[in-house]
Parts: C-alpha cells; sequence; structure tokens
C-alpha cells in the first residue's frame, strides 16, 4: 500500500462562514508530487468545492503561491515528499484579502505594479533610433536578475511591511523598478524617483530581508531597495548641493 | 465592475497582523532586536558624551561619573549595551554586501570580500582608539 500524507487546508466560503476554517484530506503520498499535485488530486477526486489559482506547473507562471506549514511556497516547486510524515498545513498568502479557500485578491498588488511606470522609457526629445538598442553582455547583467520576477507575490506574503503598511510599494515593484533603471536602453530614472523615493516607497523598507528569502527566483528584492537607497540619497544630496543642476 | 467597489468587498476576509507578529519566526525576531538595538546605539553615544564632558570638567565631577559607571544597575545596563552595540554593528556589516554592489574591472567583487571589508575597517579603527587611549 502506498504511503499517504494529510493536507490541512485553509477553507473560506463566504457565503457560509465568517472566518476561514481547516479541513483534513487524506492524499497518497507519491515521490514525484508537488504539493500542487496533492491539491489536483483534492479537487479531481476528493473535494471538487476546494478552490486555489494554478497555471504552468513550473514555476513561471507565478499562480500558485500560498502558505505552506507556515512559509510562503510555490506549490509547483515544493515537494510533498519534504514534508513526510505530515501534516502539512496549506493556507492562502499572507497580507492578502482572501476570496475563497486559497484564492486571495490581488488587486492592490496589481494596481502598485503599473506606478514605477515598468517599461523603456526614452528621451522624448530624441529620435527614434533606426535600429535595435544594443546592449553588451555586461550591460545585460547589470538588470537582468531583476527581469526575472514572476510576479507570485510570495515576497509581498513574507514581508511584515506589507503587512502593517497598506501603502507601501512593496518588494517587487520596487524590485521592477530597477529593473528599468538599470537597463542600458531606459532613460526614465528620473521620473520613478518620485514614486520610489517616498515612505511609501523605498524608505517604508527597513531591510527584514524575508522578501529575498521568499523569492524563487533569485531575485533579491532587499538588495534592489538597499542598492536604490543609496540612490535616492545621493540624488537628494545632488539636488539640494547643486539646486540649479536639472534632475 | 468598478475598482472602487471591489477594493471594499465586504465578503473578503481580511487576516489582521498580530501584535506579537514577530515573536513566532527567527528573521522576525532578529530584524526587531536590530531595529530595538538602535535605542542602546543611542545610549552608548549618549553615555559616550557624558564621559567626555566629565574628562572636560576633570577632578570632582569625572571621579562622580566614574563613580556613577561603577553603579550595579549602570554596569548591567552597560553590558547590555555593549551586547546590543556588537550586535547591530555585526548585523548590518553581513548585510552591507547585499545594499553594495562594486565592480572592479568589470567584475563584481564578491559578497565576502565586501563584508570582509568593512571588519578589516573596523579593526583598523578599533587599532587607532586603542592606541590613541593606550599610548
Amino acid at each position: 500500500m502506498a504511503d499517504r500524507i494529510t493536507l490541512q487546508v485553509t477553507r473560506y466560503r463566504p457565503e457560509r462562514e465568517l472566518e476561514p476554517t481547516t479541513q483534513e484530506y487524506e492524499i497518497p503520498l507519491h515521490e514525484e508530487w508537488a504539493v500542487l499535485d496533492g491539491l489536483n488530486h483534492v479537487k479531481d477526486q476528493l473535494d471538487g468545492t476546494l478552490s486555489y489559482r494554478w497555471s504552468c506547473r513550473m514555476g513561471i507562471c507565478g499562480s500558485c503561491g500560498m502558505t505552506v506549514n507556515g512559509e510562503p511556497r510555490l506549490t509547483c516547486a515544493t515537494f510533498l515528499t519534504d514534508y513526510r510524515p505530515g501534516p502539512i498545513r496549506i493556507e492562502p498568502l499572507r497580507n492578502f484579502p482572501v476570496i475563497r479557500d486559497l484564492v486571495v485578491e490581488i488587486g492592490d498588488f496589481m494596481r502598485k505594479l503599473p506606478q514605477v511606470k515598468p517599461w523603456l522609457i526614452r528621451d522624448g526629445d530624441a529620435a527614434a533610433p533606426d535600429g535595435e538598442l544594443l546592449q553588451t553582455p555586461a550591460e545585460l547583467d547589470e538588470y537582468k536578475q531583476y527581469s526575472m520576477c514572476i510576479n507570485c507575490m510570495l515576497c509581498y506574503s513574507a514581508c511584515p511591511i506589507v503587512g502593517l503598511e497598506e501603502g507601501f510599494l512593496g518588494p517587487a515593484a520596487i524590485a521592477l523598478a530597477q529593473r528599468y533603471n538599470l537597463d542600458s536602453r531606459d532613460e526614465g530614472a528620473h521620473e520613478r524617483l518620485d514614486v520610489l523615493s517616498t515612505a511609501e516607497g523605498v524608505w517604508g523598507c527597513t531591510f527584514v530581508g524575508e522578501c529575498t528569502t521568499a523569492c524563487p527566483k533569485g531575485v533579491d528584492p532587499a538588495g534592489a531597495i538597499q542598492r536604490y537607497k543609496l540612490t535616492a540619497a545621493a540624488e537628494s544630496l545632488r539636488s539640494f548641493l547643486l539646486p540649479w543642476r536639472p534632475a | 465592475m468598478s475598482a472602487g467597489y471591489t477594493e471594499f468587498h465586504p465578503r473578503w476576509y481580511r487576516r489582521r497582523m498580530p501584535v506579537f507578529w514577530w515573536v513566532g519566526r527567527r528573521s522576525y525576531l532578529i530584524f526587531v532586536l536590530r531595529e530595538l538595538s538602535s535605542v542602546f546605539v543611542a545610549w552608548s553615544v549618549v553615555f559616550l558624551l557624558l564621559l567626555i564632558h566629565a574628562v572636560g570638567q576633570g577632578g570632582t565631577e569625572y571621579r562622580q561619573f566614574v563613580h556613577l559607571s561603577s553603579d550595579p544597575w549602570m554596569l548591567a545596563l552597560n553590558v547590555v549595551t555593549l551586547a546590543f552595540v556588537l550586535f547591530h554593528a555585526l548585523t548590518w556589516f553581513n548585510l552591507a554586501p547585499q545594499a553594495m554592489v562594486v565592480r572592479l574591472r568589470g567584475k563584481r567583487v564578491p559578497e565576502s570580500r565586501i563584508a570582509g571589508a568593512h571588519y578589516v575597517g573596523w579593526a583598523l579603527l578599533s587599532a587607532l582608539a586603542a592606541w590613541l587611549i593606550l599610548r
């Protein structure tokens, strides 16, 4: 007989309960099953009413982030056997309102992302380039790490400042701003400064560092934020000492 | 459906951050202790200024300060302060490489070197201070 393991899954059915509850499901424990496979087994075989998000099953889409035994994890990249003999506690991502069961509301995150203007900004007066904007491997390396973000929001779930300060821009959005600020083709750093160098921006971060620990793609948002603090401080000093100089 | 409506959806469950959210997790606890250590860093600066003031006044004032410093309560406070100041310095030195990206001849300087440079700088300044005091 195959091994089995128990999942303790948070349920929240707003039409019939005011607070989340926990429901247990016993599932087969296969060597190759990720936590997401376990949830899919529950959905397909045991309880079709369970709600959760998933899509690619390979750590690219960023949909299946949940709290597994207290840690923010991509459930497609977290294996059941690592939690043997169980039980495994599966909760929705923290610091987000819960819509239903393991599904969280991400509207706040989606509204914060475009605030940092995450696209290439070119000087408006300059003529459009004739061909591609070429980039050396060294220039690519400057920002490549920050471009690996898949918007899975594990960093928002790990960050206590996100939970305490509703207006905080958050780790992924700031790392995304740095992805463009450090891109040699971008000329929009001064436009992002007003959003980033604020109490809701980088100065809201107190460098807990958990965003970097939680990140499944090695983005290091905490590093991005601290680097930008240096940039923002230097910029403030420059505008204080040389007020006539354009930003 | 407008964004304004979804922001205040009555049926979403919002978990409040518990007051002691920082107790249950080691990294959160270390973070809060590091923040708290700033108070002790500030106290160590005040204590140093008081010492300099007492030395400047000389004689009676200095003896009074030495007497105050040897009070068991003051000793206990300063031992705790030393522990927190060391904790503050060590944790910040270890975090420094994450904030500092230094490139030499196109290559990124490894994190251990940056942290190491901080420790070397600390040792050199301590040695200088010791030399000034003990010579």
